[in-house]
C-alpha cells in the first residue's frame, strides 16, 4: 500500500499477502505482518478484498461441465485399463 | 469392491481410495475414477487451452495415458499431481498459439492500489468488497468476470491459480506438475491472485457506479 507513514512496511506487507492467507509464512514473519495488520487499516481492507476474491476464484472456477463420455470413448478407456491390467 | 455410493463433490480420500481400488485390479472403481478425473481434466484444460473442444481432446488423450501407465503411478496419494501432470503436457501439445511466444511476466507493483488522505485517514481507491451482489444475474456476472480473469492471465500464472487455488493442490505437488521450485509456485500464485482480483475490483467499481 502507498502508506505515507509506513510506505516500506505497507510494501513487503503487500507482498506477503497470500503467503499469509495460505498460512504459509515462517512464524516471524507471520506475527511481523500480524503486527502491521493491527494498525493499517488500508492493508486490512486489501487483504479482506483479497481473500474474498481467492474465494470467489475457488467458486466460479469449477462451473464447466465436460459433455457426457460417449459409448466409444468410454469403451477405449476401458480397453487401455484392461490392457494395463494384463500386463501388470 | 467400492461402495456403489457415490459422492457429489469429490475429495482427496475419495481419488486415492479409487486410485488404489485400480492398481488392485478392482474394475469397480473405473467409472467413478472416469467420471472425477475427467471432469477435473476438464476444467484445468478448458480455462489453459481456451477451447472446448481441445478441452474434451485432453481430457480423452489424459486418461488414455492415465491407464496406459498405470503402474507409474507408484503412491495412490499423489494421484491428482500425477494425473495434473500428465493433462498439462497433453494441454502444451494442443496449444495452438506460437511454442515462440515470450512469456509473459506480471509486476508485482503493478497491483498496488491507489490510495487518497481525505483528512482524517487514508483510504484505499478500492471497490467495496463487502456488497458483493447477491443478485442471481450479478453472480452469474461475477462468474463470468473470474473465469474471463483467469482466461486472460498469461499462461505460466493461469496454470498456477488453476493447481492452486481452483484444484486445490499444495504449493509443493503444484511445483511439481510445472517442473519449477516452490519458491516460483508462490511468487506466481500471488500475482496471479491479485490480477484476478484487480478484474474483479474493476468490475465492481462498475456495477457500484452503476447503482449510486
Amino acid at each position: 500500500m502507498q502508506d505515507e507513514k509506513h510506505p516500506e512496511d505497507c510494501k513487503q506487507v503487500f507482498a506477503l499477502l497470500s503467503e499469509y492467507l495460505d498460512q504459509d509464512l515462517a512464524p516471524e514473519s507471520c506475527e511481523e505482518l500480524r503486527k502491521h495488520l493491527e494498525h493499517c487499516a488500508p492493508c486490512i481492507e486489501f487483504l479482506d478484498s483479497l481473500k474474498r476474491s481467492v474465494r470467489l476464484c475457488h467458486d466460479c472456477g469449477l462451473s464447466e461441465t465436460p459433455p457426457p463420455l460417449t459409448p466409444a470413448e468410454k469403451a477405449e478407456l476401458l480397453a487401455a485399463y484392461r490392457r494395463w491390467q494384463k500386463r501388470s | 469392491m467400492l461402495s456403489e455410493t457415490r459422492l457429489a463433490i469429490p475429495d482427496r480420500a475419495e481419488e486415492v481410495e479409487l486410485a488404489r481400488a485400480l492398481l488392485e485390479g478392482d474394475a469397480g472403481a473405473f467409472d467413478r475414477f472416469v467420471d472425477v478425473f475427467r471432469s477435473k481434466i476438464f476444467q484445468y484444460s478448458y480455462l489453459m487451452c481456451g477451447h472446448r473442444e481441445d478441452a474434451e481432446e485432453v481430457a480423452q488423450d489424459t486418461l488414455m495415458k492415465v491407464f496406459e501407465n498405470f503402474d507409474q503411478l507408484r503412491e495412490p496419494e499423489r494421484v491428482r499431481p500425477w494425473v495434473f501432470r500428465i493433462a498439462k503436457n497433453a494441454c502444451l501439445m494442443k496449444r495452438r498459439k506460437s511454442v515462440f511466444a515470450p512469456v509473459q511476466e506480471l509486476s508485482i507493483d503493478d497491483f498496488l492500489p491507489h490510495s487518497r488522505d481525505d483528512g482524517a485517514a487514508r483510504k484505499l481507491e478500492i471497490a467495496d468488497w463487502s456488497a458483493l451482489p447477491d443478485d442471481q444475474v450479478l453472480r452469474a456476472e461475477v462468474k463470468a468476470v473470474v473465469r474471463r480473469a483467469i482466461g486472460e492471465l498469461p499462461e505460466i500464472y493461469r496454470a498456477v491459480i488453476l493447481l492452486r487455488d481452483i484444484e486445490e493442490l499444495t504449493t509443493e505437488e503444484a511445483a511439481q506438475v510445472l517442473d519449477v521450485s516452490q519458491e516460483v509456485i508462490k511468487t506466481r500464485l500471488h500475482r496471479a491472485r491479485l490480477a484476478v482480483r484487480e478484474k474483479l475490483d474493476e468490475y465492481l467499481k462498475s456495477v457500484q457506479a452503476r447503482v449510486n
